[in-house]
């Protein structure tokens, strides 16, 4: 039996999480919601993170959009994931929203636009 | 002179969600002034996630819960003006503003709302020694430059400060390739969420040195390298534990100043603590019709803080509008004690108050196991037991205005941290 305490990163609360991992069980204490008994599980067995960046525009009223990863992509993928983003060239129009990348570095998850870019 | 019903002063968060919550209370003549060439303010370059959770009841990135409200105020048709500056306001709330196709415009305004949001502590506020080479950028300003105008800030980095948007640059460096060899941070305890210690220093190992500071800026064209030294509990550096870091980036993540200059000319009073207007509980300042919301108010943690604030700034002064002229009121002054910093707003009036009224505050100081008290008086009103609490973090009560009903020769209310 494991018992690791961590901070949920779900919302700017923070609670403090006591996460107590016995074989195939997973408690979680301190949480003040279901996403922070998520957070807890999920930091313990497989952790993920939503990478957010920008990728190039061209032919856009600015050079960059801002993107995100949907859903969550696990921890360790983050730096191939950022290798696709940085060399992928988007162009404009960009609508927030739209697909940019499918399945990312493998990860089974997209990369979404998060900010409209529109024509110049 | 032209007129307008309501001018906000700023097309942020803040302005936006002003502008939106006064529409909805039936104001038509709104116009927002915006010095930027879009809506949206700070969030267009805060990219990461984390927006929005209260408001949405989903997880945002900043220019998607920016475009959330730029379509509203689209929808709605409210008028916005960009490129424009306001030069001036007046007590009598003349506006005066200033853009390349109108020139200097004057125009009177029923009611005011300021919402010019914060500023970053800049490097000749912070005393930091040495030379002034290229390579120093406040955490906002690099943030900006990567986020938004696609320039690459530096390699090897150094941060100051542990305030939200530098931990968040650590982390934006980092992913983008630079090395963000430590943040030091003057105070014994981070001035950021904990959850971007978490996600932003811990997530890629980035060292914060709490009680630390810089004593020395090497290089003369660009930035060579940074000495830190360790802070003794007077924030002095102590000789003999200097350590120098080759980099070529510093970034400074020191504090956020409202940025008050225009609420000084219209005459409003300002706070000594927040650095942002007084406020009644209509948020209303010190000169009748002229609101105000937002970072310019007090510094928040969250946006969605700001706009729900915004938004009652912007209800208060559709009111105002309708009646501006209200019968001499009673103001009751809060007061704070034993670790609570301010409270916004300073002073309620039980009798025109809304049903509840939110007391948003911060302390001075991390405490563990300690309760937030009420008092009416020397009444006892609620006692709010809390583990932590930090000057990162603000805190908040909820005042109902059927307590005052029990209390109606109130003279003082105080808000204190107490065992």
């Amino acid at each position: 039996m494991e018992t690791r305490e961590l901070t949920c990163i779900r919302c700017p609360i923070g609670c403090s999480l006591k996460v107590t991992v016995d074989g195939e069980n997973v408690t979680v204490l301190g949480n003040h919601c279901p996403r922070g008994m998520e957070y807890g599980k999920k930091e313990v067995t497989a952790p993920t993170r939503t990478v957010t960046s920008s990728v190039r525009v061209t032919g856009g009223v600015l050079p960059l959009a801002s993107v995100k990863t949907v859903p969550e992509i696990p921890k360790e993928k983050i730096f191939d994931v950022m290798r696709a983003i940085r060399s992928f060239t988007a162009a404009a129009p960009v609508r927030t929203g739209e697909k940019l990348i499918e399945n990312i570095a493998g990860t089974g998850s997209d990369l979404v636009a998060t900010r409209t870019v529109e024509q110049k | 002179m032209k007129t307008h019903e309501l001018i906000v002063v700023g097309g942020g968060p803040a302005g936006l969600a002003a502008a939106l919550g006064a529409k909805e209370a039936g104001v038509d003549d709104i116009l927002i002034l915006e010095r930027d060439e879009r809506l949206g303010g700070i969030l267009n370059q805060c990219i990461h996630n984390g927006f929005g959770l209260h408001t949405f009841k989903e997880e945002l990135t900043g220019p998607e819960y920016a475009e959330r409200y730029i379509r509203k105020v689209e929808e709605l048709g409210v008028p916005y003006q960009l490129h424009t500056i306001v030069a001036d306001i007046s007590p009598d709330r003349k506006v005066t503003y200033v853009n390349s196709e109108e020139g200097a415009v004057t125009v009177q305004a029923g009611a005011v709302i300021l919402a010019m949001g914060c500023r970053e502590r800049p490097r000749g506020a912070l005393g930091l020694p040495g030379f002034r080479p290229a390579g120093v950028y406040t955490a906002g300003t690099a943030q900006r430059l990567m986020n938004m105008e696609n320039h690459a800030v530096g390699k090897k980095v150094v941060i100051l400060g542990s305030g939200d948007i530098g931990l968040i640059m650590a982390r934006r460096m980092t992913l983008e390739g630079a090395k963000v060899e430590v943040v030091a941070e003057l105070m014994p305890y981070s001035g950021g969420l904990k959850r971007n210690i978490v996600q932003c220093l811990n997530d890629y190992g980035i060292p914060l040195k709490l009680s630390h500071t810089v004593t020395a800026i090497h290089g003369r064209e660009r930035v060579t390298g940074v000495t830190i030294s360790k802070v003794d509990e007077n924030r002095k550096p102590i000789p003999g534990t200097e350590e120098t870091y080759e980099c070529d980036t510093l970034l400074l993540s020191c504090g956020l100043l409202p940025e008050n200059e225009l609420s000084k000319s219209a005459g409003v009073k300002l706070s000594r603590v927040t650095g942002g207007p007084e406020v009644n509980d209509k948020l209303e300042t010190s000169v009748p019709g002229v609101f105000t919301c937002g970072n310019v108010l007090h510094v928040h943690d969250l946006v969605d803080y700001v706009s729900e604030e915004a938004r009652r700034a912007g209800q208060n002064a559709a009111q105002f509008l309708r009646s501006p002229k209200t019968e001499a009121t009673r103001e009751i002054p809060l007061f704070c004690e034993g670790g609570v910093r301010y409270t916004v707003p300073q002073t309620i009036d039980p009798v025109h108050m809304a049903d509840a009224v939110t007391v948003r505050f911060r302390v001075g100081d991390v405490f563990r196991d300690k309760s937030l008290v009420l008092y009416f008086d020397d009444h006892e009103i609620r006692r709010v037991k809390k583990n932590v609490m930090a000057p990162g973090e603000m805190e908040q009560l909820i005042l109902a205005k059927k307590t005052f009903a029990d209390h109606p020769d109130l003279s003082r209310i105080t808000i204190r941290v107490e065992d």
